[in-house]
């Protein structure tokens, strides 16, 4: 096994580089008359629910299309095991073995970065539902990649935003040590100029807050920041609540959604997060959609679930618009970037890096009328908010 | 800074009860049977699991709690009789790879039994919210019901050790397990009897946590390495050693975690402080060990060398 992977690794790169050259070759999957798209999700693991509701979302959009795009449509189906490894090797077996025409996906940043070139490089078209890194939105953009999320910083810039709005002068910032934590912080300092009372990075997976929240009760800071995706999110919602620090605001991106409400549910309403979109948003296209997915799954819908929904719908509308001829790559991803569907969140267009314009709100934990629990919008914070590395994407207009 | 002070050592204390009660069996198992068992943390994590279940299934905590002693006597005699018993007369190292095996056998069962997501249990109603202390501050109440709890066993163990025939058997077998048996005594019941203890007391330490942190696979693995330090400095097969140890361990701990960065920065500048002070806090508990193994190479209350 390893000998054929260290022997398949060399021949893809060589590969890739040869297409490179010409990148405006269809790849071989444009050919066939069936729409072959292949998922990439973390589906096992402690993150399995998010990449569960990616997967969902984007299931539940291709059943009531159908054939997207009028052509036959065939879903491969892959879980990445949150491992860069084995993504990279999936999505190489995807573009080159199943010879599909998209990959959708995936759930975490080091996978994008580690399936990107895989797919981008033989001309097959990549959409990101969820990951959506710095350096993909600046000098590496390229042509062959869409993004239906948004920029990694930008829901850390809202509540950046939103503590400045309220004229926070002093505000606790905590997230875990690693890569993305220290992005969040410091996307959370673009937009926010008042004092930092304290700021903690503390050990990943960590499920025990109470020094942390201990130090929160001693500083008594105007508002909390923080950033701890899953199982971590859970643990610091609840003893939060428990450490009676309610009153003290508790700003925070990807910590209190729709796939940790359920395990958090009371401890977590009224806190509040930063996204592009929540259930509750008023409009038809998310009525629908919210309806039909509580309806199929027995859940609410996340931003994940969302996200990935409008991925299907984006393939579904730029493949009518090429009338089912993929083999014409340029008026492939023109039909792509014109993003012609209705999507959940209202107004939704690319950008010149092909990560999305749109806006973004500030979000509030709520029990729903249903009795489940949910994002509920509070206010908008950034309208049409384009991402801050866009100026650096020199794919041209062409 | 001195509300701060007091939180953390509340916290510290609340930690410190929690690894006494796993490191009390530990310390048992390893000096009196002289089996290194790797797998204790496997009982921590699956008390936290059958608390979750029998809450689950029964509507009350309190329910949960008391079905999950039975279920913790049955696994802790069928690990025993199973397993352990066979690794009496074998090597260490033959016992480190069983008993890791242990763990990795019972990570996935757990996950094949209760699947991947962390399952999460509420506070009972009557502990749940918290108190004033001081100021501003306040503490959970279910964290001070943990203290208390911890402490009461603590006290509970301290009596059957000095003041039980059985308690005088478990000293004896930590001292000389040779001559416990040479007089007759059937050390097999005495090592099953003492096995199951510990992994009952484990099973309560995961049960008291659930509501706290998410009932999680590998949970076990996290607190092991910290209780093995507790033992250490405590001496193996003292249960006053490993109370003290425990207390000692968790308070500087917390403590340090917090205090560390802050004093750093009075001679450091701010950002070095911290990324030094972040690097420093976990190696502090071993700077305690080695600080005391240096001074008492048996341990705070060892009695072998």
């Amino acid at each position: 096994m390893t000998f054929k992977t260290s022997l398949l690794a060399p021949t893809a790169l060589s590969l890739g580089l040869a297409t490179g050259a010409s990148a405006q070759d269809a790849p071989p999957s444009a050919e066939d008359d069936v729409l072959k798209i292949g998922l990439v999700y973390t589906l096992s693991g402690p993150a399995a629910a998010l990449g569960e509701q990616a997967k969902n979302g984007f299931m539940l959009a291709a059943e009531r299309i159908g054939n997207l795009g009028g052509m036959e449509t065939e879903i491969v189906v892959i879980d990445d095991e949150q491992r860069p490894d084995k993504a990279a090797d999936d999505a190489r077996e995807l573009v080159q073995r199943e010879e599909v025409d998209f990959v959708v996906g995936p759930i975490f940043s080091n996978i994008l970065v580690a399936i990107h070139q895989p797919v981008t490089e033989t001309g097959t078209i990549l959409i990101s539902t969820n990951a959506g890194t710095s350096n993909f939105a600046g000098p590496e953009c390229s042509p062959n990649f869409f993004v239906t999320s948004y920029q990694n910083d930008q829901n850390h810039e809202v509540m950046g935003a939103y503590a400045e709005q309220q004229g926070y002068q002093n505000v606790f910032l905590m997230a875990p040590n690693y890569q993305a934590g220290k992005d969040s912080l410091a996307g959370f300092k673009h937009s926010y100029t008042g004092g930092v009372a304290g700021e903690v990075f503390t050990e990943l997976g960590q499920l025990d807050f109470s020094s942390e929240l201990a130090q929160i009760a001693a500083f008594q800071p105007d508002a909390l920041f923080t950033f701890m995706p899953g199982g971590m999110g859970v643990n610091l919602v609840k003893q939060y609540d428990q450490a009676g620090l309610s009153s003290i605001p508790f700003l925070s991106a990807f910590t209190v959604d729709e796939t940790t409400l359920p395990a958090t549910q009371d401890a977590a309403v009224g806190l509040l997060g930063g996204a592009n979109w929540a259930p509750d948003l008023d409009n038809a296209a998310n009525e629908e959609f919210v309806t039909a997915y509580i309806e199929k799954y027995g859940a609410v819908p996340g931003t994940y679930a969302m996200q990935a929904y409008d991925a299907a719908q984006l393939i579904d509308s730029a493949v009518s618009k090429v009338g089912g001829d993929l083999t014409d790559r340029d008026a492939l991803r023109a039909a792509i970037k014109e993003a012609d569907f209705d999507s959940p969140r209202g107004d939704f267009s690319f950008g010149v890096n092909n990560y999305p314009v749109q806006d973004f709100y500030l979000v509030e934990a709520v029990k729903r009328e249903d009795g489940m629990y949910g994002t509920s919008i509070r206010e908008k914070i950034f309208d049409d908010y384009v991402d801050t590395y866009a100026e650096q994407c020199e794919m041209g207009s062409s | 800074m001195a509300n701060l002070f007091v939180l953390q050592l509340l916290n510290g204390l609340q930690l410190g009860v929690l690894l006494f009660l796993i490191a009390a069996g530990l310390t048992l198992v390893f000096g009196i049977m002289d089996v290194v068992n790797l797998a204790h943390g496997v009982l921590y994590m699956v008390g936290a699991y059958f608390l979750a279940t029998f809450a689950a299934l029964t509507g009350s905590f309190w329910w949960g709690l008391l079905l999950m002693f039975p279920a913790a006597i049955v696994v802790g005699l069928v690990l025993e009789v199973v397993v352990i018993r066979r690794l009496y007369a074998r090597s260490h190292l033959d016992q480190v790879l069983a008993t890791f095996g242990l763990v990795m056998i019972a990570n996935e069962t757990v996950k094949i039994v209760w699947g991947v997501s962390p399952l999460s249990v509420p506070t009972p109603e009557i502990l749940s919210g918290s108190v004033p202390l001081m100021g501003p501050l306040q503490y959970p109440v279910y964290r001070i019901a943990i203290i208390v709890t911890g402490l009461a066993v603590a006290g509970g163990l301290y009596l059957v050790i000095n003041h039980t025939r059985i308690g005088m058997l478990l000293r004896a077998g930590a001292t000389n397990r040779t001559m416990v048996s040479a007089l007759g005594i059937d050390i097999g019941k005495l090592f099953a009897i003492v096995f199951t203890l510990g992994a009952v007391l484990a099973c309560f330490a995961g049960a008291l946590v659930a509501p706290i942190l998410s009932v999680d696979t590998g949970m076990g693995e996290s607190v092991l390495i910290l209780t093995f330090v507790v033992v250490v400095i405590g001496g193996i097969g003292s249960i006053k050693g490993a109370f003290l140890g425990a207390i000692l361990v968790a308070v500087v701990d917390t403590i340090g975690g917090v205090f560390g960065p802050i004093l750093l920065r009075s001679v450091l500048d701010p950002a070095a402080a911290g990324q030094t002070g972040r690097m420093l806090a976990p190696m502090l508990v071993y700077i305690l060990m080695a600080a005391i193994l240096f001074a008492r190479p048996a341990g705070l209350f060892g009695g072998r060398a």
